[in-house]
């Protein structure tokens, strides 16, 4: 019978991923271990290794094409003595999950030769493409857990949804609940020896349908699970909307030389994002319905411009306050953001200088990123994402010129912030950075 | 000239001979190497042949009880002789099969001692000489054999290890069994059915000491009602033989020492690892504080490239945990990520008569780990399968830590419970909680209503008592 090929999990969280590339072509040959496709997800790229032999039947997705789901069978696979025409046609239409492969299969070996055949799910090697019911898709979420494991969860208070479980497929079991409560070892400890595991060997994850490549393991730091969850939460309830303007920037750029020419006594030095900070900020006052939240069934607007500004810090990222940022002066708003980022990265930030704020700003400038699309912090309903000022072709005048452009997008949540409001702000805002007197006044 | 493989599995009993199987579903090409018999002591000196011995001597128990079911027969005998050839018979059956599963999976068979030269390389000496073979990986599955009495050494004459037990030279007439372990007790249980006069001398307080106290209690006093003598917390301080039989002295549990004559010894008091001759020193692989070899939860030794399994590592020394970390072994070794071992899922059946089977914690393993527990306990004669059957004897007790109901330990004796135990098994492994079990539906009339009964009796909602 030919073995439909699945995409894989190449991770126990992935959903989806991109087939970056084909490495065999139908009428290609494999064997076990050889590598078959190149797979992206939003965290990195891996190989994927064939399990089963026989002859590439036919390429059902096609390279390049991106969220393909796990489960979706992405190739056909003819077995030995197979009419590889035939199995091009059939395969796919069957459409089997993994599960019911092996109750089908398994007559088969009686009698035969033939070593037992090895079907997907028999080795954990590879992968073990989750069955579509099973994958937390986005439509109704099933989450896998023993009963134990979910009346542990129960008493002790453990979310279940921000848990990755280590049982079959996923499934979350008692030495997760344990682990993640910070109390006694898995019980696979109690069969283990004091293991003398060779030094090359990688740690052996406890996914089931973990990646065969060589790699090191490490458990989550508490910032990196609150990033995960929080924008996993602002991608999956908040509807974007993206909205991107250029704007000139060389008059900003000229007063901002003559402030620190004269604040270079008082020790302050702004820097573009300062002034950009204050922008947002004045924006969001002139525009007061992209000065929002959306809490529960009601829209909070918020009388004051609070601008949590995202600094990249060792393992993470977090977003330090300042608070009335519409009203204070810019070298006032230096100084605070300067204190702010070198305690962020030194990890003594207070609970208030991180949390709140009414609307975000983020900066990849100083990469040499054009322009991007930043995710919604919540409760806030927009974040304003800062591309590089970089010197570009400009029409001014109708004639063609040279000026410093920055690209800025900002990111809204289409719930609260109708899209002509977006825009209004996007205008204020360009007008303000490429008029930059107005916001000192 | 060196054969090269994937894999060299050494020893093809029941660990060995299914890691090879899975290594060849996996595309290793495998290698396994054997000294005596395809399939080990389990296919051929163990678990298998003593089922054969047990049923006969089920069956002869209950022509003996012919009239309790309304038949008759008479002149009933037992020919010890044939009961054994039919036992060696099943054996030999099996062990063809062995050789069959070998051939269909493309696996070499190299039948001679097996020695660990250096890493990935294995000597074999076979009847044609020295053969040498190589491969990146090697597991040992080498297994154990009967512990001696330094004081008592088998001699299969008078003094017998199970293995003589099997193949008795004669029928013993009057019988001493040391130990009361699985291997004691099914021999004396044995024996004791087919007309032997049986004493079980054991050094705990209870027969069968790794099982929950209440089944050892049962099972003495069963033992004791079939017509044995047992004696625990008691010794064997020396044994003399003779061509008359043995004289055995014996110290009870009173510390009083007495002089017994037997015709017979089995000795049944443990078990040791075939490590001498696998070439564990010269490569460094670390025993443990019984001389089993060190494994990790992937049954990893200390060396690279050289994994262990069953007997010839930690306990519980079962065919079936054998089995499973042959498995996980190979697996491992293909580059998967297997499920470790959880020692608290194995099952363990003891197969004397009364049958006893078991799962996890006992009660009072568990109270010794901090549980609260909650215990449940239905007996056989509340079930209606057990008394169409005539087997009224027995019960089922089931452990449940109280704050979480998880599952901690099940516990059975009496007919068919060895059948039974897998479906707690079954249930531990998924992480069951009481109310997944009390929310099966089981299928009347069977036993297995019993371990509903036995669940609900833990949480006060017992039906049929």
């Amino acid at each position: 019978m030919p073995i439909n090929l699945q995409m894989p999990a190449l991770s126990p969280t992935m959903e989806e991923g991109t087939l970056a590339k084909w490495l065999v072509k139908e009428g290609d040959e494999v064997a076990s271990g050889d590598l078959l496709a190149e797979i992206e997800t939003d965290k990195a790229t891996m190989e994927f290794e064939a399990v089963d032999e026989g002859t590439i039947a036919k390429i059902v997705v096609a390279e390049g094409t991106d969220n393909v789901k796990v489960g979706e069978v992405i190739a056909i696979i003819a077995e030995e003595g197979e009419d590889v025409a035939a199995a091009s046609k059939g395969g796919a239409e069957s459409g089997e999950s993994s599960a019911e492969k092996p109750k089908k299969e398994a007559p088969a070996p009686k009698g035969e030769e033939k070593p037992a055949k090895l079907s997907q799910d028999v080795t954990p090697k590879v992968t073990d493409p989750a069955p579509k019911g099973d994958a937390p898709a986005s439509d109704g979420e099933r989450i896998k857990v023993s009963p134990l494991a979910r009346r542990l969860a129960e008493q002790k208070g453990v979310d279940l949804g921000a848990l990755s479980g280590s049982g079959p497929g996923g499934r979350i079991i008692k030495a997760d609940i344990d682990a993640a409560e910070g109390g006694s070892a898995p019980v696979n400890s109690q069969a283990a020896a004091p293991a003398p595991a060779p030094a090359v060997t990688p740690a052996p994850a406890p996914a089931a349908n973990d990646f065969d490549i060589p790699h090191t393991s490490e458990k989550l730091s508490g910032m990196r699970k609150t990033i995960a969850r929080r924008l996993t939460e602002a991608k999956q309830t908040i509807p974007h909307i993206y909205l991107t303007v250029d704007i000139q920037l060389d008059k900003l750029l000229k007063l901002r030389s003559e402030l620190n020419a004269t604040l270079e006594p008082r020790g302050v030095k702004l820097s573009v994002n300062d002034l950009l900070i204050k922008a947002l900020a004045v924006s969001l006052m002139q525009v007061p319905k992209c000065n929002v939240s959306i809490d529960g069934d009601q829209l909070k607007t918020f009388a004051r411009a609070d601008i949590s500004v995202a600094v990249s810090i060792p393992g993470g990222l977090i977003t330090p306050i300042i608070t009335s940022a519409d009203t204070k002066s810019l070298s006032t708003i230096s100084t605070e953001m300067k204190d702010l980022a070198g305690r962020a990265k030194d990890g003594k930030l207070k609970m208030h200088e991180y949390q709140g704020g009414t609307a975000s700003i983020s900066n990849m400038g100083m990469f040499g990123i054009k322009n991007f699309d930043a995710v919604i912090n919540p409760p806030q309903a927009m974040i304003m994402a800062i591309g590089a000022g970089q010197k570009r072709p400009h029409v001014i005048d109708d004639s063609l010129q040279i000026a410093t452009i920055m690209s800025a997008t900002g990111s809204f949540d289409h719930r609260a912030i109708d899209g002509a409001d977006g825009a209004q702000l996007m205008q204020v805002f360009k007008e303000l950075v490429e008029n930059p007197l107005g916001m000192l006044a | 000239m060196a054969k090269s493989y994937d894999l060299i599995v050494l020893g093809s009993g029941p660990g060995g001979y299914v890691a090879a199987i899975r290594a060849s579903q996996l595309g290793l090409k495998t290698a396994i190497v054997e000294r005596e018999n395809l399939g080990g002591i389990c296919l051929n000196w163990g678990c298998i042949p003593t089922k054969a011995l047990l049923r006969s001597a089920e069956v002869f128990h209950n022509m003996k009880h012919a009239a309790d079911y309304g038949l008759a027969a008479e002149k009933i005998s037992a020919d010890l002789d044939a009961v054994v050839k039919r036992s060696r018979g099943v054996a030999n059956q099996l062990n063809k099969g062995v050789t069959g599963l070998m051939k269909k999976n493309k696996i070499d068979v190299v039948m001679g001692d097996g020695k660990i030269v250096e890493k990935g390389k294995v000597a074999v000496k076979t009847e044609k000489g020295e053969e040498e073979l190589t491969a990146k990986n090697i597991i040992i599955a080498t297994g154990a054999r009967a512990r001696d009495l330094p004081f008592a050494k088998a001699d299969g004459k008078r003094i017998w290890t199970y293995r003589h037990a099997m193949t008795p030279p004669e029928m013993p007439k009057k019988l001493l069994v040391i130990g009361s372990g699985a291997i004691g007790i099914e021999f004396a249980s044995f024996y004791n059915d087919m007309g032997a006069e049986v004493t079980v001398v054991e050094m705990m307080d209870r027969v069968v000491p790794v099982e929950d106290e209440e089944i050892s209690k049962f099972l003495e006093k069963s033992l004791k009602k079939q017509g044995m003598t047992i004696m625990t917390g008691a010794g064997v301080k020396s044994i003399e033989t003779s061509a008359k039989g043995v004289k055995a002295e014996i110290e009870d549990s009173k510390g009083k020492k007495a002089s017994h004559d037997f015709s017979h010894v089995i000795v049944a008091v443990g078990i040791q690892p075939n490590v001498e001759t696998v070439g564990l020193d010269e490569l460094g692989i670390e025993p443990d504080e019984r001389f089993h070899i060190k494994t990790d939860a992937m049954c990893r030794t200390n060396v690279e490239g050289i994994y262990a399994i069953g007997d010839v590592t930690g306990g519980p020394w079962l065919a079936h945990k054998a089995s499973h970390e042959g498995v996980i072994a190979v697996e491992a070794i293909a580059g998967g990520h297997p499920h470790a071992m959880d020692v608290n899922n194995i099952p363990g059946c003891t197969y004397c008569h009364p049958q006893i089977a078991s799962v996890g914690l006992t009660e009072a393993k568990a109270k010794e780990a901090g549980h609260d527990v909650k215990v449940g306990n239905f007996p056989f004669i509340g079930n209606g399968k057990a008394i169409a059957l005539g087997e009224t004897e027995g019960f089922i007790k089931t452990v449940f830590d109280a704050k979480t109901g998880e599952l901690l330990g099940a516990h059975m004796i009496g007919a068919e419970v060895t059948e039974l135990i897998q479906g707690y098994t079954v249930g531990k492994t998924l992480e069951t909680t009481e109310a997944e079990l009390m929310n099966t539906v089981f299928p009347h009339p069977t036993l297995s209503e019993m371990m509903h009964e036995s669940v609900l009796d833990a949480y006060e909602r017992v039906l049929h008592m």
